[in-house]
């Protein structure tokens, strides 16, 4: 993919430039004369989407920070004190809290096309475990964002995340009060999440660019799941993949605007308006919906570090997926019986957030302990017996054959 | 270097092993003031504790009072609660502990534990659960009237804080 350069600067100044820093260079090569596959479809303008998100995650939180105090006596009141008095102060806050919303919905699409398509196999491995490596930051970011309004659900949020480090053996309670800075979650964690919460975007941004980086080497995956073979069985990133982004983030947007302008405390929870109170847990304590899922498989284990172990287990076995599924077709388009466990797998997904999100009991844990049984087992053991068992139908020969055998069928 | 694999270690290798260590714990040494600065200050630290008239809380009652910024309750338990715990199997619990040494001599029925669910430390609803103990409404934990855990994901007992009566009426937490 990296092959050689084709930018020829175009005039004294850019050579005079070229020569000294090739960063124009770089970019055409990047973002303008970079071969796509000519198969992508509209699931693959996700990445594009989600740089704009992250981009937009960015310009309102530095925003934010312009007018929010870190401080358990003021943080709450800031935060009013934005939606009510800053100029467009509301806007640029709904913005953040939908924008993080939108940032793990646009996330979730992401992975799952990796999953459906493959996009984990060799020789893709490391670009799909920087991929894991941000969703990870993402959590951790996401989460310290909450806090900072300090209401009730910012408040025992932080609570019941920062104690499952006391799950660990011995020095798991040391942990814990390291990181309160204290004896219960405070003003000094208040400040250090703050702190943390500024930086980890930042750190995102880098290991994006690492995982942009990974993609021009190994090149994009698509949909037939064939590597590129010759000069046919790509466009040029500009205009064709250029564009295709753009309409996609301009759809994407549109969703966006519509919660944002129409529904903006829709994945919110009415609780986090009521200031923080260390003496009162709220009756029912839920986590912001992107980790619905992971906490519905914390509170199926009846055993604390059982607990623990599983839900960071969930995430842990994603990092070794290039490894679990031994299949060597890449698209689940050639493998029917994969096909539909992927979609199992998404319909267990969905009912562990919606487990997630009612009390922990009765029946509602019996389901949970069903479900998360499946969704290991599904990692663990259909997918490395599938490669073995499965018969894939015919991988088309090339990209291009791909996309003529599509077009002669209409 | 591919000549070396027969040599003796020379002295080149023990400078740049001893260069290496020194640079390690260096770095480790400076690094350590970096980690530790999360830790608890100083005004964290400074132990406050809280005095209580506990002659105020009447039979069935639970009181919530504030230590170390962490809610205590402090339950005034009924002859009728007093009789039912006498009745529990302290061995089959999760944590085992009788009911006897989670109180003081001459006060058994008031008892006085740390109000955070040793699951994942929100704080327990009292007089409500399976067993009229507390219950904790963010994973399930049922606790009984002496604050032991008896069903639900928490490992441990509600944990009794360092107190003693400073007086008949009152207790001094911390």
């Amino acid at each position: 993919m990296s092959g050689h350069s084709t930018y020829t600067p175009s005039n004294g100044f850019t050579r005079w430039i070229d020569e000294r820093l090739p960063i124009i260079r770089l970019s055409y090569d990047s973002f303008v004369a970079y071969p796509t596959p000519r198969n992508l479809n509209y699931w693959w303008t996700f990445g594009g989407i989600l740089s704009m998100m992250l981009v937009v995650q960015l310009i309102t939180g530095i925003v934010l920070v312009m007018h929010y105090t870190p401080n358990t006596a003021m943080a709450f009141a800031s935060v009013e004190h934005i939606m009510r008095d800053v100029n467009w102060g509301w806007l640029m806050r709904y913005m953040h809290a939908n924008g993080a919303s939108m940032f793990f919905i646009a996330v979730y699409i992401h992975i799952l096309r990796g999953m459906y398509y493959g996009s984990y196999k060799a020789p893709r491995e490391i670009l799909w475990i920087l991929g894991v490596v941000i969703f990870l930051l993402m959590m951790a970011t996401a989460f310290m964002g909450y806090v900072l309004p300090w209401g009730q659900m910012s408040f025992w949020g932080a609570t019941v995340i920062t104690n499952l480090f006391s799950a660990i053996p011995v020095i798991g309670d040391p942990i814990v009060i390291w990181l309160w800075g204290g004896f219960s979650v405070d003003n000094p964690t208040l400040n250090r999440f703050f702190s943390l919460h500024y930086l980890l975007p930042f750190v995102i941004a880098a290991v994006v660019a690492l995982h942009v980086w990974a993609l021009h080497v190994v090149g994009q995956n698509n949909p037939a799941g064939v590597e590129v073979k010759s000069e046919q069985d790509t466009v040029a990133f500009t205009p064709y993949a250029t564009l295709k982004d753009s309409f996609g983030m301009a759809v994407f947007l549109v969703f966006f605007c519509w919660f944002l302008f129409y529904t903006p405390n829709y994945m919110g929870h009415p609780d986090n308006y009521i200031e923080a109170n260390p003496m009162v847990t709220p009756a029912h304590i839920v986590p912001e919906w992107y980790f619905l899922p992971f906490y519905a498989i914390l509170r199926s284990v009846p055993d604390k570090l059982g607990g623990v172990i599983a839900m960071f287990g969930a995430i842990a076995v994603l990092f070794v997926l290039p490894w679990l599924d031994t299949s060597k077709v890449k698209s689940a388009r050639y493998r029917p019986l994969f096909k539909q466990f992927f979609w199992i797998l998404v319909i267990v997904g969905c009912g562990l957030g919606y487990l997630g999100s009612q009390p922990a009991e009765g029946g509602y844990v019996i389901a949970s302990r069903i479900l998360t049984a499946w969704y290991f087992f599904h990692f663990l053991v259909i997918l490395p017996v599938l490669g073995l068992v499965e018969k894939p139908k015919p991988v088309p020969e090339s990209i291009m054959a791909d996309v003529l055998a599509k077009n002669a069928a209409h | 270097m591919a000549t070396m694999d027969t040599a003796e270690p020379s002295r080149r290798d023990f400078l740049y092993i001893a260069t290496g260590a020194v640079a390690a714990v260096g770095a480790a040494a400076a690094v350590w003031p970096f980690v530790d600065q999360m830790n608890p200050d100083a005004s964290a630290l400074a132990l406050a504790s809280t005095e209580v008239d506990v002659s105020a809380v009447a039979p069935g009652q639970i009181v919530t009072v504030k230590w170390r910024g962490k809610p205590v309750f402090i339950r005034n338990r009924t002859p009728d609660e007093m009789k039912k715990l006498a009745a529990m199997d302290a061995k089959s619990l999760k944590d085992p502990e009788s009911d006897e040494a989670r109180v003081k001599k001459g006060h058994e029925n008031l008892l006085v534990v740390v109000g955070v669910c040793t699951h994942l430390g929100c704080v327990p609803l009292g007089h409500a659960g399976d067993f009229d103990g507390w219950f904790c409404p963010c994973h399930g934990s049922h606790y009984d009237a002496s604050g032991r855990i008896v069903q639900g994901p928490a490992p441990a007992n509600l944990p009794v804080p360092p107190y003693e009566y400073v007086s008949d009426k009152v207790v001094k937490i911390g």
